[in-house]
């Protein structure tokens, strides 16, 4: 797995790759709450290039949105999202609780 | 049958993932399948590191692929605690966003992507039979 942050003005982009596992997930837990930590709730998680998520990194993106959504202050996107993995997210009842956006472009566009 | 042992860290979990991957390809499973067999692997694989050991390093998990006519099936076997999975609820996918629980989702991965989930317990040994068919040709 490899996580790059990109810093805008009015939200964070935080492209994933690779897999998601056990192993993994707590990296991408820890660079998300980063964010929070700053301040900062409105997020991208862009998904172009992931391979595989496990109900491990979704523990991570829910326990995030639940942050990141209270007070109504933000709340994660996700974008690119590959088709195995939407049907992932769609198996676990992720699908109305996350925007989901073509590509990372469109999603920054939507803060 | 083709049986690889592997330690029971989080970080055997891409090798036992490439392992299923290979076995799936070769029983001629879609590329979707491929996926679901390979994310039910993890999670049960998770799930015995995590309940049965009660962490990492505390034992092996072994791990068997079968290519059979209709499919793929896997065995798994942990030496870990026993668990009843009678007893873990499915997890309640209306819920609202506050309301949602961290756990749960593993097992119930495994019970809906798979074509056919067994569960044996013996004293010191516990066994995951699950098997993954072959769509059918059109």
């Amino acid at each position: 797995m490899e996580i790059t942050h990109t810093q805008f003005k009015h939200c964070d982009v935080v492209k994933v790759t690779g897999r998601v596992d056990s192993s993994t997930a707590p990296l991408l837990s820890e660079a998300l709450t980063k964010i929070t930590e700053a301040g900062r709730y409105r997020v991208v998680v862009d998904m172009v290039g992931l391979d595989f998520i496990s109900s491990a990194g979704l523990r991570a993106l829910i326990s995030t949105q639940k942050t990141c959504r209270r007070y109504n202050r933000g709340e994660i996107v996700l974008s690119g999202v590959p088709a195995n993995i939407a049907a992932t997210l769609d198996l676990a009842g992720f699908t109305p609780l996350f925007k989901i956006f073509a590509d990372a472009t469109s999603a920054v566009g939507n803060f | 049958m083709t049986t690889l042992t592997f330690s029971g860290r989080f970080d055997s979990l891409p090798m036992i993932a490439d392992f299923v991957r290979m076995s799936a390809q070769e029983a001629g499973l879609s590329s979707f399948q491929i996926y679901a067999v390979e994310t039910a692997v993890d999670e049960a694989c998770a799930n015995i590191i995590e309940h049965a050991y009660g962490g990492e390093g505390k034992g092996d998990i072994e791990c068997s692929c079968t290519i059979t006519k209709k499919g793929l099936t896997i065995i798994l076997r942990d030496t870990g605690r026993p668990f009843n999975p009678k007893n873990i609820k499915n997890p309640d996918l209306n819920s609202s966003l506050e309301e949602r629980s961290d756990h749960g989702l593993g097992l119930y991965f495994i019970r809906q992507w798979m074509d056919d989930v067994d569960f044996e317990f013996k004293p010191g040994s516990n066994t995951l039979t699950m098997s993954k068919f072959k769509e059918k040709q059109s």
